[in-house]
């Protein structure tokens, strides 16, 4: 186990390093002259050479690369020159706002799915099962920003129950706080619920066929707890393995949530920055999510070593 | 939102009901659409249509008439001209893009499944580096410092796919490096290209142009996306993200205009992802088809 | 026999249509228990005593077709209400699987799995219920059975395993225990310990029992009755000793010959019967066994035997050429 522990550190190790070196790159060797887009309309030549020397631009790339990966090492990831925010500051006052969305998709998601997983398990190949495994077949297909925009018309535009931009921190107040995620949260739950039903629907049709649910059913047990108790929680392994990792692979689906639906998450962060050329915020930003996947997947990987071996032991 | 890393893994273990069916009515009907909406594109030029960038200030949001079949735009361009020439600009990159990643990406897979060891690591681990950033990111990010243009948008989408590619590819390829065909060719004194490119590259490229297929669905949903942001193909060039983008401005008064390209997009992609998942069904490796 | 039967299967056929043809997997069986007597079912894989149980326990596959009457205590479990099935279930009608690693479900504990069956039928509150449960495990002879409600099954061994189910089985005083197979999943020093222990518990609870296997050497002293099963039916019936004293269906001494004997010389070659189980999918015109029976003439091609009492009306026997054979004496 230790050993298998330090052999993924040190596929992470490399991994992490070439990330951070990529994004630096990206940011680097974009054209576009980061000391002109500061000084803006007060640029002189004098004045863009003096800044560039006084934030090391006029220095190798390598020694650039690593002077900024020793600030970062150290907790510094830079300032932002527009907003005069550091980047963690920047990234900690808005990542509340992205999670609050992520993982309340997944919950939604999951309030969906797993129902109509269990409904259709249970009467799998009847009507209702292929209709709904249809559904979701085609639910896949649709894009987000396509939900998004069909649930903005319908719940905004037509019946006018929710807002369809805007946000308030749940600190203030909580209602209105879940008022403006709930469409939000909802079109990226509408991608979610397929991937969760599909994978609960299969390993339950398989669990269902399982000698311990004949006997549970021989006991005389209630239809309710034979599915609950007995069906549910061996079913659901693959399940929770990937939820984990969805809640990660939602930082892709927020990015564009977070644009139509104008939240201050981490999301448009990015996009802004983008905009406004704001190399710093840019960088810094896409190091912490892409390194925040990478320990991420680091995690589930070992999380399914931990689970997997007593599960194998169990059924041995 | 779809990344461009399609869960094979999690899939084997697919729906027994759809597996039965197999090349039943409604993958015929995805077929019938892609074949209309590719000449439809293809033909964009011959039809009988105002062109898609003339606009007409006097007649803008206007309802179908004689002569704007399924009225205009925001900007008084005709909705089924610019409907059709976004179809060429989403298939063009839509199918480009993953052309890119197919040969690359099947090309380093079927060489990481083949000769393992320390090359195969090398591939896996940059992969992996690639598939830390969220595509969207790197594509947005790319694209809003290199310019926007179509051919930009297909490089980035097309180096993007290239991890899941390799990813199949490598798969079919260790499920099949291990097969007494191979054993035989090398057996007798095949060279690594002969085998690889006779023995391997045939039975690979099966569930890879599945996976293609599955590929073209994606990628015309992340063009749709940066489109609609604004990000992706640049204005006037008409395409159905960008299309449904100006529709949401006009939500209230002309539904319609978001909606039209919405739906076109809804059964293209569905359509590409019907066909392409039913042909993985059909030829994975993995589950002793072959 | 004595008193009215507790169990009675009557004409009951069990067809299962696939897709290579309608296999017919139990076929216009009768048969019935009395209170506190033990019935042996004995048959080779294939040969439908599985799904005969499954047709008694109304647990057999979605696209089972049953016919024929299963009456238990004077109700006819295959119309009866599901609610009233269910009830009915666990308290009065239990069963035993065959493989305890698959029939116990591995992420409940021990504890769960027993209490769970008393709360249910016995309305036992969760002390009673875990008083009742170290009881239950302490009778099937598990040491330290306080523990063990907090163990999973797969921290227990095989046998160990089965006298979890069959304390499951026992927990709620059936009035008719259906044992599946019990042994055929254990090791060999582990069986004789468990089938005792079967065999006790149903002499004590004054049960009913059915024990299904393959093997004779299972039923023999052990059981009051044995039906032997070939192909979907009941081919040769009768009290166990009279089987075993004066069989007549060929197959029947056919599957005692097969029994190794331990006071046979070494290297005896064991005599197994060549051929194998029929299609159940194209059920022969004649006889079922005939293409593996050394006694088949003419007749056996053309019709099927019915099941004809012999010298006692309690021995039924289906066959055109039996044989007065005794066991031990080679035929």
């Amino acid at each position: 186990m230790l050993g298998f522990l330090a052999r993924r550190l040190l596929y992470l190790v490399p991994v992490l390093i070439a990330v951070s070196l990529l994004t630096f790159l990206i940011a680097a060797l974009l054209p576009g002259d980061l000391a002109y887009t500061i000084l803006g309309d007060q640029a002189t030549p004098e004045k863009v050479a003096a800044l560039r020397h006084d934030m090391g631009l006029d220095q190798p790339i390598w020694w650039r690369y690593l002077s900024w990966l020793g600030q970062v090492l150290q907790g510094d990831l830079g300032r932002s020159f527009r907003t005069g925010q550091t980047v963690l500051q920047a990234v900690t006052e808005r990542l509340p706002v992205s999670l609050e969305l992520m993982v309340m998709a997944e919950l939604i998601g999951l309030v969906i799915g797993v129902p109509i997983a269990i409904a259709c398990a249970v009467r799998s190949g009847g009507a209702f099962d292929r209709f709904m495994t249809g559904s979701a077949f085609g639910m896949l297909s649709v894009p987000t920003f396509l939900s998004a925009i069909l649930l903005i018309y319908l719940f905004a535009v037509e019946l006018r129950w929710l807002p369809a931009t805007g946000y308030v921190p749940f600190g203030e107040d909580p209602a209105a706080n879940l008022r403006f995620l709930v469409l939000p949260a909802l079109t990226l739950a509408l991608a979610e619920w397929p991937g969760i039903m599909r994978v609960l629907r299969s390993d339950m049709i398989a669990t269902l066929q399982e000698d311990y649910i004949a006997l549970a059913k021989a006991k005389g047990l209630k239809a309710s707890r034979i599915l609950f108790v007995h069906a549910l929680k061996p079913s659901s392994l693959t399940l929770v393995t990937i939820t984990g990792i969805n809640i990660g692979r939602l930082i892709g689906g927020a990015l564009i949530v977070e644009t139509i639906f104008a939240l201050p998450g981490i999301g448009r962060l990015l996009i802004s920055a983008i905009f406004t050329r704001d190399l710093i915020i840019l960088q810094g930003v896409v190091l912490l999510v892409a390194a925040g996947f990478v320990i991420m997947n680091f995690v589930v990987d070992l999380l399914y070593a931990v689970l997997d071996p007593r599960i194998r032991h169990g059924h041995a | 939102m779809a990344t461009l890393e399609l869960g094979i893994e999690g899939d084997v273990v697919g729906s027994p009901v759809r597996r039965t069916r197999r090349l039943g009515p409604l993958f015929w009907a995805a077929i019938v659409w892609m074949v209309a909406v590719v000449a439809a594109a293809a033909f964009a030029d011959l039809l009988p249509l105002p062109s898609p960038t003339d606009m007409d200030m006097l007649e803008r949001r206007a309802p179908a008439s004689a002569l704007h079949w399924l009225g205009t735009d925001g900007l008084g361009r005709d909705e089924l001209a610019r409907l059709i020439h976004g179809a060429r600009v989403s298939l063009i990159v839509g199918v480009c893009a993953p052309v890119i990643g197919i040969t690359i990406g099947g090309a380093l897979g079927i060489l990481a499944g083949y000769f393992r060891g320390r090359f195969e690591t090398l591939v896996v681990g940059s992969m992996d580096v690639l598939l830390a950033f969220p595509p969207l990111v790197f594509a947005l990010a790319v694209t809003a410092y290199l310019g926007q243009s179509i051919l930009n948008l297909t490089c980035v989408l097309g180096v993007l796919g290239i991890p899941a590619f390799m990813r199949v590819a490598r798969a079919a390829t260790l499920s099949l490096a291990r097969r007494e065909f191979v054993i035989a060719a090398q057996a007798l004194g095949a060279t690594h290209a002969r085998i690889l490119l006779r023995e391997l590259l045939p039975n690979v490229i099966l569930p890879l142009f599945a996976f293609f297929l599955l590929g073209v669905a994606v990628t015309i949903v992340v063009e749709g996306a940066l489109s609609f942001l604004g990000l992706g193909v640049p204005p006037p060039t008409a395409s159905w993200g960008g299309m449904i983008g100006e529709g949401r401005e006009s939500l209230e008064i002309a539904p319609r205009l978001a909606f039209l390209p919405a739906f076109a997009m809804f059964l293209t992609v569905l359509s590409f992802n019907l066909v392409g998942d039913t042909l993985r069904a059909l030829t994975d490796p993995r589950q002793g088809a072959l | 026999m004595t008193g009215p039967a507790l169990l009675s299967v009557e004409d009951v056929s069990v067809n299962l249509p696939t897709p290579r043809g309608n296999l017919r997997a139990v076929d216009r069986v009768d048969l019935n228990v009395g209170a506190g007597r033990t019935l042996g079912i004995v048959g080779e894989s294939g040969c439908g005593k599985t799904m005969l149980s499954r047709a008694i326990l109304q647990l057999l596959p979605k696209k089972a077709m049953l016919s024929g009457r299963v009456m238990f205590d004077g109700q006819d479990l295959a119309r009866l209400a599901p609610e009233r099935l269910r009830k009915l279930r666990g308290r009065s009608l239990a069963v035993v699987f065959q493989d305890p690693m698959t029939s116990l479900n591995p992420v409940l504990t021990i504890g769960t799995q027993l209490i769970e069956t008393l709360q249910e039928h016995l309305e036992l509150d969760g002390q009673a219920a875990k008083i009742r449960s170290v009881e239950l495990l302490a009778a099937v002879g598990i040491p330290a059975p306080e523990q063990r409600l907090k163990q999973y099954p797969h921290q227990l061994s095989g046998g160990m395993r089965q006298r979890v189910a069959i304390a499951i089985a026992l927990s709620c005083e059936p009035k008719l225990l259906i044992a599946d197979e019990p042994t055929t999943a254990l090791d060999v020093t582990i069986q004789a310990q468990i089938l005792d222990l079967l065999a006790r518990e149903q002499r004590r609870r004054h049960m009913a029992m059915i024990i299904i296997t393959h093997d004779l050497g299972v039923v023999a002293g052990r059981t009051d009755e044995v039906a032997v099963m070939y192909a979907g039916r009941v081919v040769e019936r009768a009290p166990t000793p009279e089987l075993f004293k004066n069989m007549h269906m060929p197959y029947t001494e056919a599957l005692l010959a097969a029994i190794p004997k331990i006071d046979a010389k070494p290297h005896t070659p064991l005599p197994a019967i060549s051929g194998r189980p029929p299609d159940p999918t194209r059920p022969l015109r004649g006889c079922s066994f005939m293409p593996r029976c050394r006694y088949a003439w003419a007749q056996c091609h053309i019709e099927k035997p019915r099941l004809e009492p012999a010298e006692s009306p309690d021995h039924q026997y289906a066959c055109f050429r039996p044989i007065n054979t005794a066991a031990g004496v080679p035929a």
